[in-house]
This record gives C-alpha cells, structure tokens and sequence, in this order.
C-alpha cells in the first residue's frame, strides 16, 4: 500500500525525522491562510499523487509571493498531473502539500528496501541525491553505498558510520549527528510499519547542520496489513483504476493493460506466461488476472465480472491449470458470473489439472457457449482469430 | 534417484485440519505420499483423512519419525510454523502459503542460518519426485518418473511445463517450485547443485520470471559449474514496468529484474532459453532428444 507524502512525512515528523513545516490543503481559499502560518518566501507546492516522476511532469512548484502559491495551487487541483508513470490521462490531482523552502547544503539519497538475495534489510545511501537512483545505478553505481542488517542486532550506529564517512567530503560533525539519527529512525519506522520500501530523495542537509526529508516515499507490506490495521485509514482509492480497486476487494490480483484480450489464469507466473503468449500470437492482453493458488467460487465470479466490465475487450481467455484451485470451483464461478452477465465476446476455456474432468463436465452441461483449447498454444490461436 | 524427497520421507502436514490441508492430505494419500502425521495445535489426537493429529512437530517426530513438513498455515502463523518445523530437525520443510509478510520471513531466513533443513517456499506448489512421493498441492496425474527436472519460481506454470514434457515423452526426476516470493528458502543454484550429483537427473528445465536476480546468478552458476543441459524460460517478456517490480527492488538489484535482461544473461552463457511457453516441450525435444 502506497502512502502519499505528506502522510509519510507525518509519519517521520512523528518518528524523530525532520520534515518541513507544511500544509495540506485541497482548496485554493486554503492555500491563502497556508501560507501566512508557513515560514517562507520561498515556499514548496507540491501534488499529492501516488506516481512517481512529479517534478518532470510539473507537480512540484516553487513560488516567491503568497500569490504565488495561490497560483499555484489552482493549477494543481482538481487537474490531471501527466507523469511517465501515470500513462497519458495523467491523475487528478485531488490534494496539494504546501511547504517551508530549506536552504540546502548538500542533498543525498537515503531508503531502506528488503534485500532478496540476502534476505535481510539494507539501507541503501548516495551523495548524489536528488537524482533518480535507476540513473544512478547505472551511470555511477560506485556512488551506491549499501548496509545489510542482521536481524538480530538491528541497525547498529557504526553502520551509519559505514555510510556518512564514505563520503566526500566528509559532512560537518554536526550534519553527521543528524544523518545517524535519521538513519535510526529510518530503520525503527521501516521495522514498526512493516514497509517494503521507505525512500527520502533528497534528504537535504542544511548549513547550520541539521538534516531535512525534502521528500518521502512509504510503502507498506500489503501482506502484513492484518496487523498494521490502523495505517488503512491512509489508503487513498481515489488513486488506483476502478477495476483494479474493485479487484482489490476481492483479494485479486488484476492489472489493467493496453490491449483488448480479457484473461483470467490462475498463479502469477501462468498469467504472466499467458499474457506473453497472448502477444506472441499477434494480440494484446487487456489485463493480467491472476485469481489466485486457493480462489473461492466467489471470487472466480468476481474476476470474471471484473473481466467483462472492461468495455474494450473482444474476446476472454480462461486458462486453468488446477493445482489448489480446483477446475470445479472455477467452473462453478464462471457459471455464477455467466448467470448475472450477458456474455457478449467469445469465450475460449482451456482447463488442466485437479478435478479437470468435473469441471469440463460442468462447464459442457450449462448450455453456456465457448470454445474448448487442448493446449495454451490452440488457446492462443483462437484468441487472435476472434479480434 | 531423485533429489530431498522419495519413497521413504515421512510427511508431517502442519494446518491439516484446514480446508486446503485436509484437502491435499488426500490428494497426497491418494499419491501414495507417507504422509504419516498431521499438527494443527489443540487438536492433538484427533485424525484427519486417517492420519493422526499432534499438538506439535517435536510430538509427531516422537511418535511418527517425520522427516518432512508440508505447511498449510494462515501467513499470520507461518513463519512460527516454519522455525517449529526447523527446530524439530525437518530434513525438508515445504511451505505452500501465500502472502506471509516479509519482515517475518526476514527472521525466518534468519533462524535457518544455523539448521540443516532445507526450506522449499514459501509460496510454493511443493517437491515431487514422480512415482514416489509428493509433498505439495500439484496434480500429481501429470507427472511421470523419468530424467527430467525442473526448478520454478511459478506453481502454476510448473504444472502447464511438467504436462508438456510428459506428453513430449519425458518424465520427471524431481519437480521443485522455489516460490514466488522475494525471500524464498532455496534458490536455483541450491538444487542445481543436487540435481548435479543426482546421475538420474540428465537434463533441468529452469522456470524463472521478471524480478531479482536469482536467473542471472543461475546462468553464470551453469556456464562455469553444471554440466547437464539446461533448458530455461522466464515468464513476463510483456509485464508492465514498474508494477511488479519494487522501484527500490530494482535499485537493490543494479538496473536487474527485466524479463530481457534475464534472458540475455542465460543466452549469452549458452543457455537454450524457450521462446514460448506453448513450445516448451517442443524445444525440450529439440535439445535433449527423444528420452
């Protein structure tokens, strides 16, 4: 689950991280009073949208005057923000972060992710800050400083040490204070929130020393929400895409894509496979839906209502290969969506593994038209004839 | 041969009274699979599907000898369930469940640093060595014993593979899914490794997807160590940027985790990788013969 900025930044003002003075505000009237309570000129104004790329796109502005920021902020709201990440409708920018400018010394690059091949936490720093770290990654990696944690200890201050002293040049003592504090915190809230990720680019020092998170990025382990239940209430579902919130609902797993071939499979990598297909046989997938190792009859029905709501596709493609998912239970659920919708594309099945020949059966008897693929290659070729 | 699991491994079920666990007990019965305990705390002597139900691992290893554990446990429990099993001395550990939050798997991949079991998962479909055992939730119908062996990151599309190869004519020494999530027990090296000294195994189908590194470290593993041919396939050539893929993810692992950069990375070490998943078995036929 994504958090927006300033709710993560409220997170970090609340966990010993420094932040800017700011305010949210989601009318332009707001912004007015905003800025004679916030220090400035200058002053920050700055979308609350979950794609990254906002600077680029336009969503960050500075402004010298209160007008300004008035300004700005009516050319914010209520519009669509384009990133490279939003595809081009863009998001509506629905909230707006107005901040305190800091005067920066030096900016840096500082998150803290889980390493898969070591299984453990890693903080990840850089002095090149303020710059995408993918860039970075690939143009300077050796500017790329990493701390692996053992779970045991937990982040250990000479880890911090590791990471400030690799640097050139070395920060005065007292920015060194605070980037060691920051980076203890950084880790206490990643542990205590169950993040996947928690990114400041840039975290800033200042000349009097102190360091600032200019920027906040936290996302939370979906997988641990059941036990992170009071950060729900910070989920915003005005930013995800209809279907796929509707698919959320229902503990499916859906992607929206480009194309107009709707797909259901069972297990990620089966959809991934079959998406692949889908486009090698000269079509385009309309979604990635995998319903999941144990999907109920329920969810099967919602996956495939799901799959028909989308207007643009042509024909739907059911590969099954049945494992803890039991082809009855898929046939049932089908049958159960196909009884509340007119199916009105064609509908090319292809059914494998656990209890197969029942849910043929089911699926043969229920006066319901498709199309019957042998294999996922059949299946394929019958998709791209039919758009 | 065939590698962890076989004939003589004593299966243990931790969530058995479950839906899923009571389910694939049967379906493992029905395989002939030992499996000779269930534990579902609370319930310890009661029976399930005829097995019989301990309060604990360390319980069922004192009356059953358990080998072998096969986790069905809600995500909440599961990383408990795995360091119960590993401090009971498993020699295999399978967890099949999905969706355990990965700061738990974290200290799990912790506790195991000093165990000798062997963690396959989680969010696995399990081990199978065909026409002797299998611990998971495949079909086992699809399977048959023979010389090749796979290794996935999928369930799923393990099974869609395995079905091919059996009606190409190849059989199956050992079917392991690694698991799907960033932290998984074992990785493709780990049983390479095995399947390198197991002489029933001639030929490996490695299954990968987009994300991590584990098929690029897999590739230089084979060029400069294994000396069985290897066929590979990674799912995802057309997945979404930026998705599945954690943008930190990708940093951590320098720019890696693209379907393209995992197929170039076994290409350019002489690894056959399938095109397409519809031809897999066509491809297997190609570059190992007729079995």
């Amino acid at each position: 689950m994504k958090l927006h900025e300033y709710q993560a930044k409220d997170i970090f003002g609340k966990s010993g991280i420094p932040v800017p003075n700011g305010q949210l505000v989601t009318a332009p009237d707001q912004a007015t009073k905003a800025v004679q309570i916030i220090n400035g000129p200058p002053w920050v104004i700055k979308a609350q949208v979950h794609a990254g790329g906002r600077g680029k796109g336009g969503g960050v502005k500075v402004a010298h005057y209160p007008y300004e920021v008035v300004t700005a902020t009516e050319t914010l709201l209520g519009k669509p923000l384009v990133t490279k990440q939003t595809g081009p409708d863009g998001v509506i920018v629905n909230q707006v972060l107005i901040e305190e400018g800091i005067e920066i010394d030096r900016e840096f690059y500082l998150s803290m992710v889980v390493d898969r091949a070591s299984a453990r936490p890693t903080m990840v720093f850089s002095q090149a800050g303020g710059m995408e770290i993918e860039e970075v990654a690939a143009v300077s990696p050796e500017l790329i400083l990493k701390e692996h944690i053992d779970p045991a200890a937990g982040w250990m201050p000479h880890q911090a040490r590791n990471l400030i002293y690799a640097l050139d040049p070395v920060p005065s003592p007292g920015a060194i204070k605070t980037l060691i504090s920051v980076m203890g915190n950084v880790y206490k809230v990643f542990m205590t929130l169950d993040c996947s990720m928690v990114e400041i680019n840039p975290l800033v020092t200042t000349m009097t020393g102190s360091a600032v998170a200019l920027d906040a990025k936290l996302i939370i382990d979906d997988n641990a929400l059941f036990r992170q239940k009071e950060l729900l209430q910070l989920d915003d579902p005005r930013e995800k895409e209809p279907l796929e919130l509707m698919a959320e609902k229902y503990d499916l797993n859906y992607i929206r894509l480009d194309g107009n071939i709707g797909a259901m499979v069972n297990g990620a990598g089966l959809a991934m496979a079959t998406m692949d297909v889908i486009k090698l046989a000269g079509a385009e997938p309309a979604n990635f839906l995998d319903v999941g190792g144990g999907a109920s009859e329920e969810m099967i029905t919602k996956g495939f209502e799901i799959i028909l709501e989308d207007r643009r596709v042509k024909a739907i493609l059911i590969n099954i290969f049945g494992g803890i998912l039991r082809c009855d239970v898929l046939a049932r659920g089908v049958l159960a969506a196909a009884k509340k919708t007119d199916i009105r594309v064609p509908l090319i099945v292809r059914l494998e593994g656990t209890n197969v020949d029942e849910g043929r059966k089911i699926l043969g008897n229920s006066g319901l038209r498709f199309l019957v693929a042998k294999d996922i290659a059949e299946a394929a070729e019958l998709v791209a004839k039919q758009v | 041969m065939s590698i962890l699991v076989d004939e003589n491994s004593r299966v243990v079920v931790q969530g058995i009274t479950g839906r899923e666990g009571t389910f694939h007990t049967k379906q493992m019965l029905d395989y002939k699979t030992k499996v000779c305990a269930g534990v579902t705390p609370g319930k310890g002597g009661q029976k399930c599907e005829g097995v019989p139900v301990f309060n604990t691992v360390q319980e069922a290893v004192e009356k059953e000898g358990v080998n072998v554990s096969c986790i069905f446990v809600p995500p909440a429990f599961s990383g408990d369930a795995i360091m119960e099993a590993a401090s009971a001395d498993m020699e295999v550990i399978v967890c099949i469940t999905e969706g355990i939050p990965i700061l738990d798997m974290v200290k799990v991949a912790g506790f195991l640093r000093d165990k000798d079991s062997v963690l396959i998962g989680p969010n696995c479909p399990g081990i199978i060595s065909p026409g002797k055992t299998k611990v998971g939730i495949m079909p086992g119908a699809i399977h048959r014993p023979g010389d090749m062996a796979i290794i996935s990151r999928s369930g799923t599309l393990t099974y869609e593979v395995v079905d091919q190869l059996t009606r190409a004519g190849f059989g199956q020494s050992t079917c392991i899914g690694i698991g799907g999530d960033p932290i998984v027990g074992t990785d493709f090296i780990d049983h390479l490794r095995r399947f390198k000294e197991d002489p029933e195994t001639r030929g490996v189908i490695l299954i990968g997807e987009i994300g991590g590194t584990a098929e690029e470290e897999a590739a230089e593993y084979i060029q400069n160590e294994f000396n069985k041919p290897v066929i590979a396939f990674i799912a995802g050539q057309t997945a979404p940027p930026g998705r599945r893929m954690g943008h930190a993810g990708a940093i951590i692992s320098g720019g890696q985790g693209k379907a393209e950069d995992k197929i170039k990375a076994l290409q350019t070490r002489g690894i056959t990788v399938a095109p397409n998943v519809a031809t897999l078995g066509k491809t297997a036929l190609e570059v190992m013969g007729k079995s």
